[in-house]
């Protein structure tokens, strides 16, 4: 059973699906409802020990998302084991939060999209936005009794982008939401991130640049549905039924942007293209358009 | 070229994490973060003489000193919304603080990996604390060459 959605917020029914954001407010007063699981997804593996929200759980996207020895995310089998130990159900709905505007949060609501759990939310703001408002945080680890989450195959083909999928992707709409640094191949990492290496700098013929966190606001909650529409739509250019494809440096920030895209402005067709750079930028003979400008879609070789 | 030696100091340490369940390994590494000393005044006031690790997806800085009679002090800052990158510091503050220069640099620079710990958080994300020592070892020798 799905809990109500947070109808509290004027920002969020201008949005192309309102269920998918909560307000802290919301949040704080469904605390322990049942069917509620709130999770919280961080880049530092140890912020949540360090107090969390009341009754949240932690889940890694480095170490519990990822497959240990291949490139990609947990299987079927392997997801349906995470979910029933962390104590979620398949029905429940499940709002997750997080640290740097909701990156990593971003990031596991898009896997866990992978595997169809339907209702699944952002807590607006994540993290930094529910500290700085003074609410109640605790270092005690709930007890979640486990369940038994379904076996569900990952299905990658409607919200997933690989490599192959992206060359033949060039020419329809393509956005890069690194830094402007790395767009133009300055750097291949984030200004003030560690070197994580790819081989060579720059960008994806025909990308235009909107780095992710044009789409936030100072709080960190995302920006008005105007003021995004003023972004994707009249500045980049995109139109309903565009197929789109984002992407980053290992598909982090662009989970971000696809939830925008997806979720906040209602394309119906946005992917994330996980390899991203670090797989790009590595590659032998892939296009690759050094400098500010997108570039051409390059001639069938 | 100096031989390679882990110090009791960060042996101990190591010992310590090894001795966990690799599942309580992490807390050990939280009780590490916590006990991260505050720099000093005048480090603290002019952030300048700091070394940003690159390596570290979080803000931390470290600044190492060698004392006249040959002892290395460590310093290290990193954010409280950076348990991990804390931890990693406090034990290289913990296990560096006191020893000769010339032990600090035969610290092998593979010492991150041996804590155990390399899974529960990341190869990346060791990545970050070996950044830090080596880094530690380029200042110290800086400082005492002649």
């Amino acid at each position: 059973m799905a809990v109500e959605f947070d109808t509290s917020s004027e920002k969020f029914t201008e949005y192309a699906d309102p269920s998918r954001l909560v307000t802290p407010d919301w949040l704080q007063e469904h605390l322990g409802e049942p069917g509620l699981v709130v999770v919280e997804s961080d880049e530092d593996v140890l912020l949540y020990e360090t107090g969390h929200i009341p009754g949240a759980v932690k889940v890694d996207w480095h170490t519990e998302l990822n497959d240990e020895v291949v490139r990609d995310y947990l299987d079927g089998e392997g997801f349906a084991k995470l979910l029933s130990r962390k104590g979620i159900g398949r029905d429940d709905t499940i709002v997750i939060y997080g640290d740097k505007n909701n990156w990593w949060a971003a990031y596991a609501l898009w896997v866990f999209s992978l595997f169809g759990h339907e209702d699944v939310r952002l807590l607006d703001g994540g993290r930094d936005l529910w500290i700085a408002q003074g609410r109640e945080i605790t270092t005690e680890v709930p007890q979640r009794a486990q369940t038994e989450y379904p076996i569900v195959e990952r299905d990658d083909s409607v919200l997933r982008a690989f490599r192959e999928d992206v060359l033949v992707h060039l020419g329809k709409p393509l956005i890069d939401v690194r830094s402007p640094e790395e767009y133009t191949g300055e750097r291949t990492h984030m200004p003030e991130y560690p070197q994580e290496s790819s081989l060579r700098g720059g960008h994806i013929p025909t990308a235009k640049s909107v780095p992710w966190k044009r789409a936030v606001a100072d709080d960190g909650t995302f920006k008005s549905r105007k003021e995004l529409d003023a972004i994707y739509r009249d500045e980049i250019g995109l139109n309903e039924g565009d197929e789109v494809i984002a992407y980053c440096r290992i598909g982090e920030r662009s989970s971000h942007t696809w939830f925008v895209l997806q979720h906040l402005l209602g394309f119906q067709d946005v992917r994330n293209y996980d390899g991203s750079w670090t797989e790009w930028g590595s590659s032998v003979r892939v296009p690759i358009v050094a400098g500010s400008e997108p570039g051409d879609v390059p001639a069938a070789r | 070229m100096t031989e390679l030696h882990t110090p009791d100091t960060l042996a101990e340490i190591r010992d310590e994490f090894l001795e966990l369940e690799e599942n309580e390994r992490l807390q050990l590494l939280l009780e590490f973060s916590r006990e991260l000393p505050p720099v000093p005044d005048d480090f603290a006031a002019n952030p300048d003489q700091y070394e940003r690790v690159a390596e570290c997806q979080s803000p931390v800085f470290i600044a190492a000193e060698v004392a006249d009679d040959d002892t290395v002090v460590l310093h290290a800052t990193a954010p409280a919304e950076a348990p991990t990158t804390r931890g990693f510091a406090s034990i290289l503050v913990q296990g560096i603080n006191g020893l000769s220069a010339e032990e600090v640099l035969a610290i092998p620079s593979d010492y991150p990996q041996s804590l155990g710990i390399t899974r529960a958080v990341s190869p990346l994300r060791i990545a970050g604390m070996t950044g830090m020592l080596v880094r530690t070892q380029r200042q110290v020798r800086a400082l005492t060459a002649v």
